[in-house]
């Protein structure tokens, strides 16, 4: 009796550890804007048609997945899926879906280019595909330029071209500055590869900042002393705090922003028609006019009890024809080669920005250095950002010299490497 | 009639438990029998000791035991032992004073700014409660209202508190919107540091203020009126009776709330981080974010140093309150002595 009552204890910590039963495949979701709605109206299909299959949708804020997932996991608990932008890092928790999908070539064929994004290096598994593929990159204000009278600068511009234009609007039309960047390593780092910046070193280890990260940074800390970049967003946080100047540019208050294909759903839907707003692609540097690849992938959590059932619902939403319905109704650039080969992408907007805006991160993405479009399959990126981050706005905060803050990123990467190995 | 129709109330109301003291009377003897009176208190003060020891010493000793291991991984089977390393690198310091020179500035940075913190806003929060208190004690028309007034706040969540008074603050902020409308230069208060880290002393004064005059209100109307009666017939200024009879006597509950403002200054994080998110730069930067930051928030997390800055922390925060009541009792028997 007692070795009974032992199990059944046993067996209900078990099965409250894991969350779901059997048959119950939990995903946890983050959103940046429809696409959760989204996410459920074909999960909600699937089901329909998988009845033997319960697909709980955990939809939670971007923080969870960035601060409380990687604590489950390390626990070897969370859920059977989730949607993830720290892919790399974390690939030693992603299910190898190879014996779980129904055509592993399938999956080679159509999500292979980012598949070395996610999962472990040397390691041939399939953990996941992307979501959406993003590309860091700008945006104008089209009838601030106008209403300035200063040409928006084309194709070929320089940043320092990009923020003299923007510097002229910004005195004409008083805006709070001439343009801002989200406060992020991530973001950055396309414009430090564009001046020469190389953080991948010969051994595959994080390499020293170099004179080309040095260029665009030092520029960028001027420019906000000049109270031409928005101190506001670098500086209002410390560490490696997130923080966006969406707001800044739906408020028509930047002429200038940098940020990323993900922001065209939520520049559409909160500006509407008050201004006319476009995509620029990215300023260009000494070495190149690069932005930096990126996006959410859904990956598969390896903790699952349920793989066979986790297979199948990777493989539905995997589907080409799911995969475009996604991708049509989010917004969201698609990472599957047969979508993108095919194209004719009707996008669900009425907005005519949206088009044009999707067209540009199209095109430029074929201006992405090599050096970035490494760096999202490299595994200490995330330690390269959150140290870029967090001693730039140091610096911009007055706090350090920029001398002192090269010689902290360098040792504050090599910590987190010590630390992580 | 109605003191006997009151009675029979009261009576039924105590009934139930009346019958259940009833029944448990001789299990409790028999108990009493065979453990003795020692024995008793330790049966009745095993079940709070077994809570605590759960959810407060143990997670305590698990948290030591963190500090003394590195890696990311959660499980501590798994995790490196390091001993004391991570104490080291947090200690690691060419002169304490100039966060710099230390290998974890951002920990040293963060200790400085909540001394700073603890020091100024414990000290106004202590001279403004106490001034509110003694305003709200007296003969104030509406004194209901402003005693609720003052106390509405300490009812609101940190992260509301926090999100209310940045939409105030910010640069494009309600305050701004009026100094605008008044013709004045709008400020950018929470990018400024001085301005920054006065506003996480304010808005946190602001957030618990009504609490601590709450606790000062009760020992100013446990205070004799016939002692002021006293004073007055002597002629006492009102200053005088303040600073020999209202303090000395208000003594204890003060202490109460030195204690209590120290501890929770310490500790200071939900109003702050989502007001200034520890910002301009590091200006409002407290232990408790430093150690989130470093334990959760970061891209690669450190347990490991996050557990051994918390363990510091924890310690100073003890010899503080042993300080504080070390201070307390001194004044309690010098008071008896008198």
């Amino acid at each position: 009796m007692r070795k009974m009552k032992t199990s059944l204890a046993a067996l209900a910590v078990g099965l409250m550890a894991q969350g779901a039963l059997a048959g119950d495949v939990r995903v946890m979701w983050y959103s940046d804007g429809v696409e959760g709605a989204v996410i459920k109206d074909l999960l909600d299909r699937f089901m329909a048609e998988n009845p033997g299959i319960n697909v709980i949708l955990d939809e939670v804020p971007y923080s969870v997945v960035q601060e409380q997932l990687q604590v489950q996991l390390e626990a070897g608990q969370g859920p059977d899926i989730a949607r993830v932008t720290n892919i790399k890092a974390l690939a030693d928790h992603w299910l190898d879906l190879t014996p779980h999908v129904a055509d592993p070539d399938y999956w080679r064929e159509n999500f292979g280019a980012q598949a070395d994004w996610m999962r472990p290096d040397g390691s041939d598994a399939i953990t996941g595909f992307m979501t959406q593929i993003t590309l860091v990159g700008g945006f104008a204000n089209k009838t601030l330029f106008e209403q300035a009278g200063v040409e928006m600068p084309g194709k070929g511009a320089t940043w320092d071209d990009w923020v003299e234009a923007s510097a002229r609007v910004m005195e004409s039309q008083g805006t709070v500055a001439a343009f801002a960047i989200d406060r992020s390593g991530h973001r950055i780092s396309g414009p430090n590869i564009s001046y020469g910046g190389v953080y991948i070193g010969e051994d595959g280890m994080p390499a020293p900042v170099n004179d080309g990260t040095k260029d665009f940074v030092g520029k960028l800390v001027d420019w906000t002393e000049q109270g031409l970049h928005l101190k506001d967003v670098w500086v209002s946080a410390s560490g490696s705090t997130y923080r966006a100047a969406a707001d800044d540019f739906i408020n028509a208050q930047l002429p200038f922003y940098y940020s990323g294909s993900w922001q065209i759903a939520n520049l559409s839907t909160k500006i509407g028609d008050l201004f006319d707003w476009v995509a620029t692609g990215s300023p260009c540097g000494s070495a190149g006019c690069s932005g930096l690849q990126g996006g959410a992938a859904l990956v598969a959590i390896k903790y699952t009890q349920n793989a066979e059932e986790v297979g199948k619902v990777m493989d539905y939403l995997a589907q080409e024809d799911v995969v475009r319905e996604f991708s049509e109704r989010t917004l969201f650039l698609p990472g599957h080669k047969g979508v993108n080969t095919k194209g004719g992408l009707n996008w669900d907007t009425q907005d005519p920005n949206v088009g044009a805006a999707l067209d540009t991160f199209v095109a430029a993405a074929a201006d992405v250095l090599p050096e970035a479009q490494r760096l999202p399959a490299w595994k200490w990126g995330s330690a390269y950002y959150g140290a870029l981050v967090t001693r730039i706005s140091q610096v911009m905060a007055g706090e350090l010299a920029l001398d002192e803050a090269w010689a902290r990123i360098d040792s504050d990467i090599a910590e987190q490497v010590e630390a992580a190995q | 009639m109605a003191t006997r129709l009151k009675h029979m109330a009261g009576a039924a109301a105590v009934a139930p438990l009346a019958l259940l003291a009833r029944v448990l009377d001789p299990p409790l003897r028999a108990l009493q029998r065979v453990a003795g009176q020692g024995g008793m208190i330790t049966f009745f003060l095993v079940p709070n000791m077994a809570i605590f020891g759960i959810f407060v010493l143990l997670p305590l000793c698990i948290n030591f035991v963190y500090s003394m291991t590195a890696g990311p991984e959660l499980f501590l089977a798994q995790r490196d032992w390091v001993g004391g390393a991570q104490y080291a690198k947090l200690l690691d310091c060419e002169d304490y004073t100039r966060p710099a020179t230390c290998d974890e500035d951002l920990f040293w940075t963060a200790v400085w700014n909540t001394a700073r913190f603890v020091v100024v806003q414990v000290t106004l929060l202590v001279v403004c409660a106490t001034v509110t208190a003694l305003i709200l004690n007296r003969e104030l028309r509406a004194r209901g209202f402003w005693r609720a007034v003052f106390f509405f706040p300490v009812l609101l969540s940190p992260v509301v508190v926090g999100l209310i008074w940045r939409w105030i603050l910010q640069r494009d902020g309600i305050l701004n919107a009026a100094m605008l409308d008044l013709g004045l230069d709008p400020v950018n208060w929470l990018i400024e540091r001085g301005w920054a880290f006065a506003a996480t002393v304010g808005v946190t004064i602001w957030a618990h203020l009504g609490f601590y005059a709450l606790i000062l209100l009760a020992g100013l109307q446990a205070i004799p009126r016939d002692l002021y009666e006293a004073a007055e017939m002597d002629g006492t200024r009102p200053a005088r009776m303040f600073w020999r009879i209202t303090l000395p006597l208000l003594m204890p509950n003060l202490l109460v709330v030195i204690v209590l403002a120290l501890i929770r200054a310490v500790q200071v994080f939900d109003e702050a981080y989502v007001l200034t998110g520890g910002g301009p730069g590091t200006a409002t930067l407290y232990m408790t974010q430093y150690i989130y930051e470093v334990g959760f928030a970061s891209l690669l997390k450190n347990p490991g140093l996050a557990a051994a800055a918390s363990i510091l922390m924890g310690g100073v925060l003890v010899v503080l309150t042993l300080v504080q009541l070390g201070l307390g009792r001194r004044g309690e028997s010098k008071g008896k002595a008198r």
